[in-house]
């Protein structure tokens, strides 16, 4: 039994010193095989008496049991040292850019529609949409502008051979809405209008978002109460507004809604924002709401004109260049 | 509307500041563009004369001018070709100091000394006039500081005002303006009735009273209009942007500005017989004061004398009857003439005056008598003269009505949403000039002024309540409203969907104009005669898109020639197609792509996009729909697209759009870096969608089979594929395609497909013989139909 110690001390060595894998499945087989050596010290316990066979069994099993966690343990290190050397092999600069596409953008002005959308859609306006090529009606004569009305002259419209039109503003839907349905009406009308004018701070085409309520007992108060918030919610700031008389044909009272700002002296400054007012009893007629049992409000955003102020662009055409540069800007 | 503060001052004068008085009218409604001084920043400038005037002596273009302040005399070198002996002339002295801080001291000009500078109205900033230096009037009191005998500290207010003010369109009506919103009384100058002290009159028709319900006329006899207006007057205009002619025509024009009346003054002498207010003959020649020669129309109301027209009424007089420096006798006009008659006429011969936009707006029909007298008083006591008397033709009939307009106090509060006394309502409208006709408990009843024409109906009158009373001091809630939820159904896919979708594609959204060349839509599409717009801002701008493509490549083209390379765009949009039925207003979605597949990166190869880059963009957009079974591609030609890379899209039977690379020919042409490829479709066809409907996961394993196939080059294999699910039995899941090759091993002509056919059974197992039947089928129809024959 000497020699047990002495096996498997030097099994334990030359566990320590295996260098791969196979040099110590060479030991495992070599001690624990079914011919190894220590194996083979089972064998020579049936020289033993039967009273010392069962101390000497574990004893021998022990040895065997010591060597083999030497060989686990060891395999162990190396399966961990072999996966440490892979992994560093395969490490990577996670700083390089990743692969495919990138992510293109909405243009400034779809950004600003949306916008305006989805704070009306959140206390129940429905989006509605209609021709850009018009008739003069729906264009001028549903909304209290007969023909030769001074106010057409502030609508520099595009005209073709027959007698239509491209719509001056997005009003028109508002009419249609109404011919197709009875209060509660609460729409807002995006799209493209068109006006015969072109400079510095005019385009031949831009965007509007145009706003109707109509409903029983809808007051001024409650047009004034709607439009402070939305701008306050759109520009993220507590805005001073003020609401000046003006002059729409299709709405009465008219009114036309400044923004409050500081000016590069400190003094303070107004910006017109928008138009609106409480829909004229004419236009209600028309479209066949009756205007002595509903009352109504509409609005109007020229989209382009928020879009500048939100986002600081300074320049009206770069909005129709389709320039990358331009439009990368926007996410 | 400009106008001068000094002047509405004489008139009305609140104890508010300027800039009070600018924004208590802006939030009135009478919204004020811009304010400027009268004149420049200046001091020590005083009337002089010039006493003297001689030729430099080093120098061709300039006189050595001595000049008088009334009590000493003062050498002054000055450039002015009108510098002359005998006129009075804006004198800056030594020490004066000119706009820009410009200091004057004593110069040497060429080495003659000079004291002081001679100024021009420029120089002064009075107005533009930079010819020569000002002539002042002989009259004008020497010594006397500029400032203070022009009145030049004065501001000048442009209001704009909106088209139912037009009682606002003189300093009478702004007066009365700025007296309702001040509560003060408003003080005209003195006008009187003028005792006329000649019994002359002319013979004064009208022949279309509802278009002139009311003239007025007056000769006036033995003026003397050789001289220019006053200095004060001509001031006055200048600060209303109003050119000074001659005292005639300017005192009209004061007139105008003052009351709101537009006048005229004819050559008695010149008029032949009488006048006639009367709708012009058709083709009926006229020739107006500023040299214009038009042809009237049947619905033109003109005044013609005898020979014929001599001027189209409230837009412009005659040439031949106007009056000029050697006139004696003048008739004057002032009349009332119809809004509606004179509404858009001068437009329509591209004119716009003055008189056309009170007119239009509507003047006052009650004014024309005392306009008359104004115009008098003030011709006489500048021109002298001996006035008739008023010579008058009127159509009750056809003036306006004022209408008695009911206000409910229910109606007023419940819209306004504030709860007014009776006393302050009254009070407001009253000051507005209505006349209460009637008041009871419920409502009032008011009769609206003869300067208003915007005071018909209810509204209008809760309109000017409230636009008194201030807007801001109304109260402001919080609409309440029921809480239906409006329909939104789940199958319609809303388009910012498919926009955002485009966007994490990785395209960039564009808004192309939808008026486009039509040379260039023309390339693009040849089945359509696009609409054209009968008054184009441009010529590249002159019909409406019946594509979005022309647009796009337009800004591939600018993005091209920015170095940008790699460019993928799309836009949603109308589209406008003539058809028999009328035209069709589409709503479409187009893309455009072109460059490198990829942003340039460290990945190594990054060839230029294809075909099937955009292909696959596009059916990941289909996808969205939940159908994308129902769409398929089938070859087709499209004069813009390259005849073998272009692909008609059905949705089921019906065309939904196309897509394909832009032809190399026009790409050439428009000098584009290709390839290029475009796709359109219909919005409608990708906004109709399904709600999803779950079927049960089967328990049981797929079978899969490959296939390889030879078959014709030329065959579509979404049609092989067709027919491979035709004859696969009912448990086909999928048929794949994963590879296409020609080339070596395969014949000329041939092309090998790799397909894996998919099968699951949804209750059972499927057997090896089942299977294989199937496979059989599919290998003997496509035989049969293209001739395919397997590859081993």
């Amino acid at each position: 039994m000497e020699n047990l110690k002495q096996l498997v001390n030097a099994g334990l060595e030359a566990v320590a010193a295996a260098q791969d894998e196979t040099a110590l499945d060479q030991i495992r087989v070599q001690y624990l095989g079914k011919k190894g050596v220590l194996t083979a010290q089972l064998k020579s316990l049936g020289q033993l008496s039967a009273a010392d066979r069962p101390a000497a069994g574990a004893k021998i099993n022990a040895a065997k049991q010591q060597v083999q966690d030497a060989i686990n343990t060891k395999r162990t290190l190396m399966a961990s040292a072999a996966l440490r050397a892979q992994l560093a092999s395969e490490s990577i600069d996670v700083s390089l850019p990743g692969r495919g596409q990138n992510n293109g953008g909405l243009h400034p002005v779809t950004m600003t529609m949306e916008r305006i959308e989805n704070f009306f859609a959140q206390i129940g306006f429905s989006v509605a949409k209609g021709p850009e090529i018009e008739d003069d009606y729906h264009n001028f004569e549903a909304l209290n502008i007969p023909s030769h009305h001074p106010a057409r002259s502030m609508h520099d419209t595009f005209f073709f051979d027959d007698g239509t039109l491209l719509r001056t503003h997005t009003s028109p839907v508002q009419v249609r809405t109404m011919e197709q349905q009875q209060p509660p009406i609460r729409v807002i009308c995006p799209g493209r209008v068109y006006r015969c004018d072109w400079d510095q701070t005019h385009s031949p085409m831009f965007h509007q978002v145009e706003g109707l309520l109509v409903d029983d007992n809808i007051s001024f108060a409650d047009l004034k109460g709607i439009l402070h918030n939305f701008l306050n919610v759109f520009f993220e700031q507590d805005l001073q507004v003020r609401y000046r008389p003006s002059y729409f044909p299709f709405t009465e009272p008219s009114i036309e809604v400044d923004i409050g700002y500081t000016g590069a002296n400190g003094e303070q400054k107004w910006m017109e924002i928008l138009g609106c007012g409480m829909v004229h009893p004419n236009v209600l007629t028309a479209s066949g709401v009756d205007p002595e049992q509903y009352t109504g409000f509409a609005f109007g955003f020229g989209v382009e004109r928020l879009a500048m102020l939100r986002y600081g662009v300074k320049d009206l055409r770069l909005f129709f260049e389709n320039d990358l540069r331009f439009l990368s800007q926007f996410g | 509307m400009k106008f001068s503060e000094k002047w509405l001052r004489e008139w009305v004068n609140p104890a508010i500041t300027s800039d009070e008085l600018v924004a208590q009218i802006t939030l009135a409604g009478l919204e004020v563009d811009e304010v400027e001084s009268a004149a420049g920043e200046f001091s020590g400038v005083i009337i002089g004369e010039i006493i003297t005037a001689e030729p430099h002596p080093n120098a061709d273009k300039l006189q050595v001018c001595t000049v008088s302040d009334g009590q000493t005399n003062q050498q002054v070198v000055c450039g002015a070709p009108n510098a002359r002996a005998g006129i009075k002339v804006a004198y800056a002295t030594l020490g004066a100091v000119l706009p820009g801080n410009f200091k004057i001291k004593k110069a040497k000009l060429r080495q003659v000394e000079s004291f002081g500078m001679l100024c021009s109205a420029s120089e002064l900033q009075i107005s533009d006039d930079h010819d020569g230096i000002m002539e002042l009037p002989a009259a004008a009191p020497l010594g006397m500081n500029l400032r203070e005998y022009m009145q030049l500290d004065d501001q000048i207010i442009d209001v704009d005002l909106t088209p139912n003010r037009g009682d606002c369109l003189s300093i009478a009506g702004l007066a009365r303006e700025v007296g309702v919103l001040n509560g003060v009384d408003v003080t005209p100058p003195q006008m009187a009735e003028v005792a006329p002290q000649l019994e002359d009159t002319f013979p004064v028709k009208v022949s279309a009273p509802e278009g002139c319900p009311r003239i007025t006329a007056r000769v006036i006899r033995n003026v003397d209009i050789t001289q220019p207006s006053p200095q004060w007057l001509q001031e006055r205009l200048r600060r209303s942007n109003i050119r000074p002619i001659d005292a005639a025509v300017d005192i009209t024009a004061y007139v105008m500005l003052e009351l709101g009346q537009p006048m005229h003054a004819y050559d008695l002498d010149k008029l032949n017989g009488s006048i006639n207010v009367r709708m012009a003959n058709q083709g009926e020649e006229l020739t107006l004061l500023n040299g214009q020669t038009v042809a009237l129309n049947e619905d033109i109301l003109v005044i013609a004398d005898n020979e014929g027209a001599i001027g189209m009424a409230g837009i412009m007089g005659g040439d031949s009857t106007g009056v000029s420096a050697t006139t004696r006798n003048v008739l004057l006009e002032a009349a009332f003439f119809d809004p509606v008659t004179i509404a858009g006429k001068a437009r329509s011969f591209g004119l716009h005056t003055d008189a056309s936009h009170r007119f239009e707006r509507g003047v006052d029909y009650a004014l024309q008598r005392q306009a008359m007298d104004r115009a008098t008083q003030l011709l006489q006591s500048i021109c002298g003269g001996d006035a008739g008397p008023i010579i008058e033709q009127v159509s009750d009939q056809h003036l306006p009505k004022a209408d008695a307009v009911v206000l409910r106090k229910q109606r007023l509060s419940s819209l306004l949403a504030f709860a007014f006394d009776d006393a302050q309502v009254e009070d407001i409208l009253a000051r507005l000039g209505l006349q209460l006709l009637h008041s009871d408990a419920e409502s009032w009843t008011f009769s609206a002024p003869s300067w208003r024409f915007d005071m018909a109906i209810e509204a209008d009158l809760i309109e000017e309540v409230a636009r008194i009373y201030g807007y801001n001091n109304l109260p402001s809630t919080n609409p309440v409203g029921s809480m239906d939820i409006p329909a939104k159904p789940e199958a319609k896919r809303p388009t910012s969907l498919l926009r955002h979708h485009m966007v994490s594609r990785g395209y960039q959204e564009a808004i192309t104009y939808s008026m486009v060349e039509p040379g260039l839509q023309g390339k693009m599409d040849d089945q359509h005669t696009p609409v054209a717009l009968a008054n184009p801002i441009s010529a590249d701008m002159s019909v409406m898109r019946t594509s979005i493509w022309p647009g796009l490549v337009k800004a591939l083209q600018h993005n091209q020639n920015r170095q940008q390379q790699r460019v993928r765009l799309f836009e949603t949009g109308q589209r406008f197609i003539p058809s028999p039925d009328g035209l069709q207003q589409e709503d479409v979605i187009a893309g455009l792509i072109c460059g490198p597949r990829h942003p340039e990166s460290w990945h190594g190869k990054n060839d230029s996009v294809d075909f099937f880059d955009m292909k696959s963009d596009l059916e990941s957009l289909l996808a969205l729909t939940g159908r994308s079974a129902a769409f398929s591609f089938a070859s087709a030609q499209h004069i813009a697209l390259h005849p073998g890379q272009c692909a008609a899209i059905y949705k089921q039977d019906i065309l939904v759009g196309y897509a394909g690379a832009l032809h190399p020919g026009l790409q050439q042409e428009l000098g584009i870096q290709g390839p290029v490829y475009l796709f359109e479709l219909n919005l409608a066809a990708l906004t109709e969608g399904v709600v999803p409907a779950f079927t049960a996961l089967s328990k049981h394993p797929e079978v899969r089979r490959d296939m390889a196939l030879l078959v014709d080059d030329s065959l579509p294999v979404s049609q092989l594929q067709d027919v491979i699910a035709e004859h696969a039995g009912d448990y086909l899941q999928q048929v794949g395609l994963f590879d296409v090759y020609s080339g070596q091993g395969v014949a000329d002509g041939k092309k090998s497909l790799a397909l894996s056919l998919t099968w699951q059974h949804p209750e059972r197992t499927l057997n090896d013989d089942e299977v294989n039947q199937w496979f059989d089928q599919v290998v003997d129809a496509v035989q049969t139909q293209y001739a395919a024959s397997l590859r081993s």
